[in-house]
């Protein structure tokens, strides 16, 4: 027991090769169109990677159609609603169905490897992500083709998307986007838990591999990022389709409102797209600076800093619509501050190349072009937060310069780079160095082109978004340049598509670990077999290939942990958070087509709603609960055939977990800090129309009164506290008890709901006449909604106990349904004392102001 | 060389007010700044992978995250962001009280221009009492003589009609002209959604909000002919939603001033006569205003001057050239016939039916109008 850093006995080859053999027939990919029933993350991150390389490929055709319509002056290649159409889905494109996905995809393909794991713990939710991601982003890029795209820019602003355009391009905008950012939460809840809870025994979390630290800080970003625009666009979509005026001054509203919602997401955004990106870099420049990272800590840190500093960053977009001077210089200074984490990591790359010695190839190559143009942006930048300069360069071509440099040197370059890089690591083959070069040069050289005359093209007076401009203006060579420059640079991107397509099809195998890596996704074999690794090694360094002598060849020999896959299941191992102590052996599903219908269901309730057909999005939305329950039903929680497995290396570990250590209850967890998130940004609308009126809730407009609210209280109340009684008599298997309570706390549920809904209702609050009803139905609808799914969960667990599939020691089910309702206890008493207890005290406020 | 690059009509880098100064300077500096960042970080970039030949320790190495990461960057940003900071005070503040006072109302898309009456003291606007008191924004909206309204009855169209008595305004639309070296105080609403009242040449932007009223300080600091934008996407033509600022000597503006407040003139020719009544009899006069006539619609621009900008249709027409617009009758009848041709979406409806001659008239009519 005592030194489990060295491998185990070598077993026999006999018996390696039967070990082999019935791990390959656990992990076999489905053939034939079964194919696409698969759920491993090697299969799903592929999908993810080349269809979110494919809409990036799309976008980029928009951006090419608008610079030849900007080519010259006065030119009508595109009408302007057309070119609207278009700036608007390139924007959405590259952020929604391309930046924030391609790097969740990489993540889905190389964390569980760089981590030594057969597969994330979830690997149903990652395939049912990537089929709404694949449905959601067909539908909003398709609906160019019809002329009906989105028009209101990826910022969307109201009133104008909210009053001004009619059309179902804002709808598809805000439902097929909240769609896919709905996918993009789920896969930041599959990577957290992946990262916290499935790395190898011994990898501590001071040697966590630093792409894994650079995820952890995105997902969680994403976590808190995504949920604010969810409920922005929630309200805004209330608006365009029940007239519930958020947004709209004249009952009210107030636009600001959106922008803050948005701004709130959107810088952070800015960072979860650069952030991973940076992360590739981190794991490329000590491969080939041949030594490991100078600064880990630093870089660690650093990271971690720009994920907290980036969401106090937001009013910088707004500089210019007319806050007092103390914003202004606050969210200045703030933008100044961000720069200083992102140095660091810059200086602690350069340091490692400066203390080793770097063999140059094409990833480096990219690395430095992505460097040498990310600074430039971030340069820019900084020129930009200084409130006095934004107010001249907001909104002009100096900003589409600065954010192009920011996010194609920061974001796409390091791509291709690790495109370059980790090739051989998804294919097993090697793309050309010599062709290489060469696109690297022509991509370089396109860029610049393209995009450094747009600092001068702004300056010179010629703002964003505009179809045309008159000639005279001294901009218009400036904008031939920009257009010649695009299409070198996309000849660049053509070339690159082919070389890895031929690569793909045409080129041999390379060998293992071309570039020498010290991280343990390299340990893969080639061609590379679908369990992922072939035994799961004991780590003690941050560069286990480097650090521990013959590893590869020990892993191979399945002298490590979960060598063999006795009973045909797929395993892995689940870890300690801090020390990655082995604490279960965790069994992850195989495949299956219900994530896929899953996703169908869903994604047709989302599109339904955007053709404002509720009765078929509601039908559809029902459909999806119900493929859901039967996917949670068949594959979760689902009892061992007996509790503990020999791992290995003489570890027993368990196969069955609840509560806190159990994957599931992190992944509730992690799911509700997210939706309370979202329930938060709404409480925060009803407080930001506080603030922007000199009487809030308006004096003479009925509220939801306070007696149904107490009643909602006092119901939700009993009814979560039952739930929790209900986990420890489930314990106790007083299952009178048990199956009473759920019951009394099921129709409690239900009561609490309908006298949430009674407030607003009996007081007779009409949401379509002023913000102040619209707010509160905001807040109790979010909440009755979430309650009604907590009823569910409350059924759930009676029936999973009644059929024998949760019992007292088996009780994943429940322990999360506990969590569930801990969240939404917060939710209920929250809202209610907002709608019901606020409004008495603004009103005392009030009074003790007038004398 | 450097001279012409920067130039144009809508240059930030050619300034002609005393913000677009600072700005500009604020901008150069800080370029040369970033170029000798750059250059070192790339050099550094170049020198560790071209030449390095593995000779530093980590140590040494470890040094560059403290020195270039950490102490340099603080220095360097604390610095700029005082200096940046100090200029804020300056272009934020409200012109002095008896300032001229233009209030502009963005529009789908063009500008309605209010400017007090001359020789008329006490401010002429609208406040919203509401919308500032918590928040403490906008503290320096003057008062209004009528006191406080309720948001409510600001309506869509709060420009107060040119025929009540004791009227202190005067509109006109897509244009505007300054005395030189006079600071003027902008006050920003908008009609229906956000836009964005910007004129590089004389300083930054400030967003026009819907339900809101923002404010804009600019000192002009040369004569010229400058060309403003709206720099908000503001829907389908937000391209075409420009105007003009002329920037003139005291006297000049004086006399050009008295002559905007001025009713229209009487038409002199047949043919303007003709106009004139055509004007009111094919339905102009519904939305748009003749000051001293019986037309006195509010949907569109004030065209009692009409003749004497030097733009047409908020930017658009400008006879070719956009550094020294003008407009000839022909423009106006071009327009008339088939506004959407030269601005996609523009609520103005097409005139083209009417005969080429009544087009003429017309036009020659609203020419006149100087």
């Amino acid at each position: 027991m005592n030194d489990r850093e060295s491998p185990g006995e070598i077993p026999s080859q006999a018996q390696q090769e039967a070990q082999a053999a019935r791990l390959l027939a656990a992990w076999k990919t489905p053939t034939g169109w079964r194919y696409w029933s698969s759920v491993n993350n090697s299969e799903v991150g592929w999908w993810y990677t080349v269809v979110a390389f494919c809409f990036f490929l799309f976008g980029g055709v928009l951006a090419l159609i608008m610079r030849i319509q900007l080519a010259v002056p006065e030119n009508d290649f595109l009408t302007a609603e057309q070119y609207n159409q278009f700036f608007t889905m390139h924007g959405s494109i590259m952020m929604f169905l391309f930046a924030v996905p391609v790097l969740e995809a990489i993540s889905i393909m190389l964390l569980p490897e760089m981590m030594g794991a057969r597969d994330l713990p979830f690997p149903r939710l990652s395939a049912y992500g990537f089929w709404c991601f694949l449905i959601g982003g067909v539908f909003v890029c398709g609906s160019i083709f019809f002329g009906a795209s989105p028009q209101g820019g990826w910022f969307m602003y109201p009133p104008l998307t909210s009053s001004y355009q009619p059309g179902v391009g804002a709808d598809i905008w805000l439902l097929g986007l909240a769609f896919i950012e709905i996918a993009s939460i789920a896969a930041a809840v599959e990577l957290i838990v992946g990262v916290l809870k499935c790395r190898p025994p011994g990898m501590r979390i001071n040697l966590i591999p630093l792409y894994a630290w650079y995820i952890l800080v995105v997902a969680g970003m994403i976590l808190f990022a995504f949920p604010p625009l969810i409920a922005g666009d929630l309200l805004l979509e209330l608006e365009r389709a029940f007239d519930w005026p958020f947004f709209d001054p004249e009952r009210g509203g107030d636009p600001m409102l959106w922008q803050h919602l948005f701004w709130i997401f959107g810088h952070p955004e800015v960072y979860i797209v650069f952030l991973p990106s940076i992360a590739l870099i981190a794991m490329i420049v000590p491969t080939f600076a041949g030594r490991p990272i100078v600064g880990y800590s630093w870089v660690v840190l650093a990271a971690v800093g720009t994920g907290f500093l980036s969401f106090g960053l937001w009013v910088h977009h707004m500089f210019t619509t007319g806050l007092p001077g103390v914003s202004l210089g606050l969210f200045s200074a703030a933008s100044q501050a961000v720069a200083i984490p992102t140095g660091i990591q810059i200086f602690c790359f350069l340091a490692t190349l400066v203390a080793g010695k770097v063999t140059r190839s094409v990833p480096v190559l990219f690395v430095f072009g992505g460097l040498a143009s990310f600074i430039i942006g971030g340069l820019t930048g900084v020129m930009v937060a200084i409130a006095p300069f934004d107010f001249q360069a907001h909104d002009t071509f100096f900003v589409v310069g600065h954010l192009h440099y920011v996010l194609i040197g920061g974001t796409i370059f390091p791509v291709i780079a690790g495109i370059y890089y980790y090739f051989p690591f998804a294919t097993g083959r090697q793309m050309s160095e010599r062709l290489g070069r060469v696109i690297f040069w022509i991509v370089f050289a396109g860029f610049n082109v393209t995009f450094f005359p747009m600092h001068w093209t702004g300056l010179l007076g010629m703002v964003r978004r505009v179809y045309s401009y008159p000639p005279g203006l001294g901009f218009g060579w400036l904008n031939l340049v920009s257009s010649v420059g695009a299409f070198v640079l996309a000849g660049g991107i053509l070339i690159l598509v082919f070389d890895m397509v031929y690569t793909r099809l045409r080129r041999p195998h390379s060998g293992r670990n071309p570039w020498n890596a010290g991280t343990l996704e390299w340990s893969y074999e080639v061609p590379d077999k679908p369990w992922g690794i072939r035994s799961i090694p004991e780590i003690n360094g941050r560069y286990p290939i480097w650090d521990q002598p013959d590893l590869i060849r020990d892993i191979d020999q399945g002298r490590f942990y979960l060598a063999d896959a006795e009973e045909g299941l797929r395993e892995t191992m689940v870890t300690t958070t801090i020390d990655a102590t082995p604490v279960q052996c965790l069994r992850v599903p195989g495949p299956s087509f219900l994530p896929f219908w899953a996703a169908v269901f869903t994604g047709g309730a989302f599109i339904f709603a955007t053709f404002y057909l509720f009765a078929a999005a509601l039908l559809s939305g029902i459909g999806a609960t119900i493929v859901i329950l039967v996917w949670l039903w068949t594959g979760t929680a689902v009892i061992p055939e007996r509790p503990a497995r020999d791992v290995g290396l003489g570890r027993t570990l368990p196969t069955y977990n609840s509560g806190s250590q159990a994957v599931g209850w992190w992944a509730m967890l992690i799911t509700m800090l997210g939706d309370v998130t979202a329930f938060v940004s709404l409480v925060f609308g009803y407080f930001f129309y506080w603030t922007v009126h000199a009487d809030f809730p308006p004096a003479g407009m009925a509220g939801p009164g306070w007696v149904w609210p107490l009643v909602a209280v006092i119901l939700l109340s009993a009814a979560w506290w039952l739930t929790v009684q209900a986990r420890k008599w489930n314990r106790q298997n007083r299952t009178t008890a048990f199956y009473g309570g759920l019951a009394v706390a099921v129709l409690f549920s239900l009561g609490g709901g309908v006298a949430l809904l009674a407030g607003p209702w009996t007081c007779g609050m009409d949401p379509t006449r002023h913000v102040y009803p619209a707010i509160v139905w905001a807040l109790v609808g979010w909440t009755a909604v979430h309650v009604g799914v907590g009823a569910l969960m409350q059924l759930y667990c009676a029936a999973r106990r009644l059929f024998g599939k949760m019992t007292d020691r088996y009780d994943a089910d429940i322990m999360n349904v506990g969590l569930y309702w801990h969240f939404l206890g917060l939710t209920f008493l929250l809202t209610s004392a907002v709608v019901a207890v606020f409004p008495l005290l603004a009103k005392r406020g009030q009074e003790g102001l007038t004398p | 060389m450097l001279v012409n690059g920067c130039s144009g009509p809508q240059s930030t880098l050619d300034p002609a007010g005393e913000s677009a100064q600072k700005i500009a300077q604020l901008f150069w500096t800080m370029t040369a700044g970033a170029a000798i960042v750059w250059t070192v970080v790339v050099g550094l970039a170049v020198y560790a992978i071209k030449f390095n030949r593995g000779t530093h320790d980590v140590h040494q190495a470890g040094r560059y995250i403290i020195g270039g990461g950490v102490v340099a960057p603080t220095v360097v940003l604390t610095g700029l962001l005082i200096w940046g900071l100090a200029l804020l005070p300056g272009l934020v503040a409200p012109a002095p009280a008896d300032s001229l006072k233009i209030r502009v109302r963005g529009a789908q898309w063009w500008w309605r221009v209010h400017y007090q009456m001359p020789d008329i003291g006490g401010n002429v606007f609208e406040v919203r009492v509401a919308d500032r008191q918590r928040s403490g924004r906008d503290s320096g909206i003057p008062e209004s003589a009528a006191g406080s309204k309720p948001r409510d009855d600001a309506g869509p169209v709060a420009a107060p009609s040119a025929a009540e008595p004791g009227t202190r305004f005067f509109g006109l639309a897509n244009e505007i002209r300054l005395p030189v070296n006079q600071p003027v105080q902008f006050y920003l609403e908008s009609e229906d959604v956000i836009h964005s009242f910007w004129i590089p040449a004389l300083g930054g932007k400030v967003d026009m909000i819907p339900g809101r009223q923002t404010r804009l300080t600019l000192v002009p600091t040369r004569t010229g002919v400058f060309r403003g934008a709206c720099a908000e996407y503001c829907g389908t033509a937000h391209t075409w939603m420009n105007f003009y600022v002329i920037v003139m000597e005291q006297d000049d503006f004086s006399r050009w001033y008295r002559a905007q407040a001025l009713p229209a003139s009487e038409p002199l020719t047949p043919e303007s006569t003709r106009g004139a009544e055509l004007f009111l009899s094919s339905g102009c006069s519904a939305c748009h205003t003749v000051r001293g006539t019986q037309a006195d619609g509010t949907l569109g621009p004030d065209l009692t001057h009409v003749g004497s900008r030097v733009s047409l249709a908020a930017g658009v027409f400008t006879g070719g050239n956009p550094g020294q617009p003008s407009v000839d009758a022909r423009d106006f009848s071009e327009w008339i016939a088939d506004p959407a041709r030269f601005k996609e979406s523009v609520h103005m409806p097409r005139f083209g039916m009417l005969p080429d001659e009544d087009l003429r008239s017309l036009s020659v009519y609203l020419q006149s109008l100087k």
